[in-house]
């Protein structure tokens, strides 16, 4: 289909961007890589009055080290990222989850801030986000506030951002030495929405578990942190067994798994199940042994 | 809400063109409608088939998901452009004919533009990376077997001859 009538801005700043957003009378979408949000406007569930384009100002597309931690402006591409040597040097869980996101021709347009403002509860970036206590700088017509990733998603499709805000970066804070990442997803096939998928951290001290972290995502309205299981694991030695005793209990410990046409409830709760304990193993597999 | 137009000035397979377009019309629509560019095929129309698949700035992007109006200003290569001036089909074009590439052919224009980039990207693909980009382009007739033969078949001429001959 074709989307209904929109009008159409392209600021060149953000300040520009703000004043057209704080505009009472006109329903307004702000537009970054549209990989999202044109899917919905082509089949009219977004019908937005106005677009603002995010696209035609400077500088949101920056990646950069700040003193270790890694800062991703909203605009970046999720090519740009994957092919960055930076992120996958300094945070290789974001690195690993990227090339799971749809395809090249998608990854060419769609944007880390978008992705993270779109809030999908299938969507690997939010999860990313949590496992990895990322930041988000977001400017409003009162000045700049940062938000945590724990408190940024807050249902379907919803975001601590106001609607007359904008994001403007994402800071990923520099990972402790010695720490191994997992990451896994099942969908039906490659670079579909995953049913369930899982991201981790471990650090191990002395062959035990220092701590670790486990965010799922797919399986609830936001990322889900096993918060319970990662306190279980602490101090523990890493084994199959636990490995599968700590999946069980985070498939079981699942509120309530949506269902449809892809995945029943049941299901996706062995899909947790199964993709927390790869995720894991995948983690303590790259963790320093030391 | 007025259906305002609003001039759209690109350049198209090396040459400038322009036009007016709604906001809310797609770059493949522009293409097709308002620069008689009717090589590029509109499928699902929400990015998931891969038909009207164009380079952009030289990455392959969903012509359908792009707006018209975000791509004002862009350098934008479409399946007219493969081809030399004289006619010769590109290495890619050429192996998708020889190794049965295409049946039906509608989907063929977005599996050349997407094949393209990857072309100028990674002389030596893994078969990883060429099934990622494949992975993005759905075929409902001929089946990707002849398809990912055809790929590899251009890769190995494009090795004999590594100039991509045209494009961005």
């Amino acid at each position: 289909m074709k989307p209904a009538p929109f009008e159409y801005e392209a600021p060149s700043s953000v300040e520009e961007a703000l004043r057209l957003l704080a505009d009472p009378a006109i329903e307004t979408s702000l537009l970054a890589g549209g990989q999202s949000l044109v899917p919905a406007l082509n089949m009219r569930l977004a019908r937005p009055e106005r677009l603002v384009d995010l696209g035609r100002i400077e500088g949101l597309d920056a990646i950069r080290d700040e003193n270790g931690a890694l800062c991703i402006g909203a605009m970046a591409t999720k090519r740009s990222i994957e092919r960055s040597a930076l992120v996958a040097q300094k945070q290789p869980l974001l690195h690993e989850a990227t090339g799971h996101i749809a395809h090249p021709q998608i990854r060419n347009r769609g944007t880390l801030g978008g992705s993270m403002a779109h809030a999908d509860p299938a969507a690997e970036y939010p999860a990313v986000a949590v496992a990895l206590d990322a930041e988000f700088r977001v400017i409003g017509p009162s000045g700049e506030r940062r938000i945590a990733a724990a408190d940024f998603f807050v249902t379907y499709l919803t975001t601590a951002l106001a609607e007359d805000e904008i994001l403007l970066e994402v800071t990923f804070p520099e990972r402790p030495a010695g720490e191994g990442v997992g990451f896994a997803e099942i969908c039906r096939r490659h670079g579909d929405f995953a049913m369930a998928g899982a991201a981790a951290t471990a650090r191990l001290e002395a062959g035990r578990y220092q701590d670790a972290r486990i965010v799922l995502f797919g399986v609830d309205a936001t990322p889900v942190r096993a918060l319970s299981q990662e306190e279980r694991l602490r101090g523990e030695v890493p084994s199959e067994a636990l490995h599968a005793e700590v999946a069980a209990a985070i498939g079981a410990g699942l509120e309530e798994p949506p269902g449809d046409q892809h995945a029943s409830p049941e299901f996706r709760r062995q899909l947790a199940r199964t993709v927390s304990k790869r995720a894991l193993e995948a983690a303590v597999a790259r963790a320093a042994k030391a | 809400m007025s259906p305002t137009r609003i001039p759209v000035r690109l350049r198209v397979n090396g040459r400038p063109a322009e036009g007016l377009a709604e906001p809310r019309t797609s770059l493949v629509d522009f293409l097709r409608d308002e620069l008689d560019l009717t090589g590029t095929h509109v499928g699902c129309e929400h990015g998931v088939c891969g038909l009207c698949t164009v380079r952009v700035d030289g990455v392959a992007v969903r012509g359908c998901l792009m707006l018209a109006v975000q791509a004002d200003g862009a350098e934008i290569l479409t399946v007219e452009g493969l081809a030399s001036p004289d006619g010769k089909l590109h290495p890619l074009q050429e192996a998708f004919a020889e190794e049965h590439g295409l049946q039906c052919g509608f989907c063929t224009p977005g599996f050349l533009m997407a094949l393209h980039e990857l072309i100028d990207d990674e002389p030596n693909p893994s078969e990883e990376q060429i099934r990622d980009v494949l992975g993005g382009q759905l075929c409902r007739c001929t089946g990707y077997a002849g398809i990912l033969r055809a790929v590899q078949s251009a890769f190995a001429k494009l090795g004999a001859s590594p100039s991509t001959e045209s494009g961005a």
